[in-house]
């Protein structure tokens, strides 16, 4: 055992995306771009505060829009730098077209989304609508917990975003309001911490602007003449390895960050009170602590009611999910958006989807609150426990509950 | 868990004195989470600020809506909104106001009160109706849940420079030293 006494944490008090700031600038990214959106403005402004200070020796961009943004990076990434922003909602939706891109050519990069709710009505606060309308496109997610959460998970994407055997970039989900504007205790891990956890890039070794040995990036691939359809399906299946090998690597990740920072938080789904529970609510975010609470009381009150954090969303830990909830009477999932073309929310279909792989399947329902800024507190919480409760009983799912309808 | 609610109106950093707060209770040992709320946010507008603390962590990054203590910064926020909404039995009720007790109306379920007249002191400090950093001080006079010395080194701390320090260090020893404490008998639930 090592005889060295690791020195006291240095603890501030700092919102979500202070921390996120913190995490660039203790990454030692090369590049950021940036267009300030409502609820990340502060992220980008605390960014180019700490460039202007010294802090964070990165190139900063100001560019004319998000389109411009992650193109801007996709040129720094091929020349090797390590690179990050930060948007969402409507910047995220006008950066749509070099968003497909960067996966596509396996661009390791971390962009947070300060989740907010999406158009229409106008809406500039917080909810998951934007990151799930973007969870089909090739991207890894992470949601976070909790201010701290941001902070280490901010830092551990680099390392599961460079890894070769991932070369993906990474959405840090952070909750618009809650997350962004919360403050609480953060402990910093020192500089030497995380240079030894996350080594210098080397990014570049697949597709470079490098004078040295030029190569053509992005070809068309031919269609269906020539190589052009085994061609593409190597892309895909590249990608598609890529983001599966990607659950290993988070996990690998999170367990080093543990080792060398001290701090551990779930990979991919953590499970709370889950021993013996016969109920169990599923969650995503910063709707969590209040979720544990809940089931704290209900434990209190005898109820056997337990709660699955998902942690990792993209590539969707479909085994850890189902073995969370295997055994299991009730589920019910709380999402903070909307799946339009099945009048649910979009983590309840990846759920009943994993659930297919779990040795007992239980009834599973779907509860969507927190839409647009709406709190989701421990009342919410208590209100849908009883109702999973319910299904537990009598196994009739029935219609997806708006937890806000009547606030 | 002591949950506090900070009521003011845009401009008047409510959000801010709920970080400088959260800063000096974590100085303390305490865990802490501070809320804004959000809203419209525009100058002159309602706005609250939500404060947890506890001697362990804290989860719920929620609003609060039964309060231990209500921190009303602004001496009209009361008559737009309803400050008390929610307040617990016992619970406490800071208020900046050049009135005396005797012409407010305290409601049944506040048992402490905590009075200042924050508005006319920072006339004479700022110039300007800046309250939040003497209403901190009003806080620490009431409740005894932070000490000045805490706050002091939390506004030090914090984005002020050279001349505002001064200030809002002045404003901060005179809402703790000018805060009237009135403590009410309640008859305890049986």
């Amino acid at each position: 055992m090592s005889a060295v006494l690791k020195p006291k944490p240095k603890a501030i008090v700092c919102d979500g995306n202070e921390a996120a700031a913190w995490a660039v600038t203790l990454a030692r990214v090369d590049m950021v771009a940036v267009y300030p959106i409502t609820p990340q403005s502060s992220l980008v402004e605390y960014l180019a505060k700490f460039v202007a200070d010294g802090k964070l020796n990165a190139e900063i961009v100001d560019v004319e829009g998000e389109h411009s943004v992650l193109s801007v990076l996709h040129g720094g990434v091929l020349a090797g730098a390590r690179a990050y922003t930060g948007t969402c909602g409507p910047g995220l939706a006008f950066m749509f077209e070099p968003y497909l891109r960067t996966p596509g050519l396996r661009m390791p990069m971390v962009m947070s989304i300060v989740t907010r709710d999406t158009l229409t009505p106008q809406s500039v606060w917080g909810g998951h609508q934007d990151a799930m309308s973007v969870r089909e496109v090739g991207w890894i997610q992470m949601y976070c917990e909790t201010v701290q959460e941001v902070l280490d998970t901010t830092i551990l994407a680099y390392k599961v975003a460079e890894h070769r055997d991932v070369m993906l970039p990474v959405n840090v989900c952070h909750d618009g309001n809650y997350l962004s504007y919360g403050a609480a205790r953060v402990e910093l891990p020192t500089q030497e911490e995380v240079d030894a956890f996350l080594p210098p890039p080397s990014t570049n070794w697949h597709a470079a602007l490098d004078p040295s040995r030029p190569m053509a990036i992005d070809p068309l691939t031919g269609g269906a003449g020539g190589p052009g359809p085994s061609l593409f399906v190597r892309y895909r299946k590249g990608q598609c390895a890529g983001m599966q090998n990607a659950l290993a690597v988070i996990e690998q990740a999170h367990e080093d960050w543990a080792r060398i920072v001290g701090r551990r938080h779930a990979p991919l789904v953590e499970s709370y009170r889950m021993d013996d529970a016969e109920v169990a609510l599923v969650t995503l975010g910063s709707m969590t602590g209040a979720a544990k609470d809940a089931v704290d009381e209900a434990r209190d009150r005898g109820q056997r009611v337990g709660l699955v954090k998902v942690k990792t969303y993209r590539p969707f830990p479909v085994q850890a999910v189902a073995k969370a909830l295997s055994g299991v009477k009730a589920v019910g999932v709380v999402d903070r958006s909307v799946s339009f073309g099945w009048n649910c929310g979009p983590l309840y279909q990846d759920v009943i989807g994993a659930l297919q792989f779990a040795a007992q399947r239980p009834a599973a329902m779907s509860f969507i609150g927190g839409l647009a800024g709406a709190d989701i507190t421990t009342d919410h919480f208590g209100r849908a426990i009883e109702r999973v409760q319910a299904l537990a009983k009598d196994g009739q799912v029935g219609e997806t509950v708006w937890l806000n309808e009547k606030d | 868990m002591y949950e506090i609610r900070i009521h003011g109106r845009g401009g008047q950093g409510a959000v801010l004195a709920g970080g400088i707060l959260a800063a000096a209770l974590v100085n303390e040992g305490k865990f802490v989470v501070a809320v804004p709320s959000f809203g419209f946010e525009r100058r002159g507008a309602p706005v609250a600020s939500f404060l947890r603390m506890d001697t362990r962590e804290i989860r719920q990054m929620t609003n609060i809506y039964r309060p231990d203590c209500v921190l009303c910064i602004d001496p009209t926020v009361g008559r737009a909104v309803n400050v008390f909404d929610g307040i617990k039995d016992n619970g406490t009720w800071i208020q900046t106001t050049a009135k005396p007790i005797g012409e407010l109306q305290v409601p049944d379920k506040v048992a402490a009160v905590g009075l200042c007249d924050a508005v006319s002191i920072a006339l004479e400090i700022f110039k300007r109706p800046i309250t939040n950093t003497l209403m901190l001080g009003a806080f620490a006079k009431t409740t005894g849940l932070v000490s000045l010395d805490s706050l002091r080194a939390a506004v030090e701390d914090s984005d002020f420079r050279d001349a505002g320090l001064k200030q809002n260090l002045l404003a901060l020893e005179r809402g703790y030293n000018e805060t009237i404490v009135h403590k009410i008998e309640r008859k305890v639930a049986a």
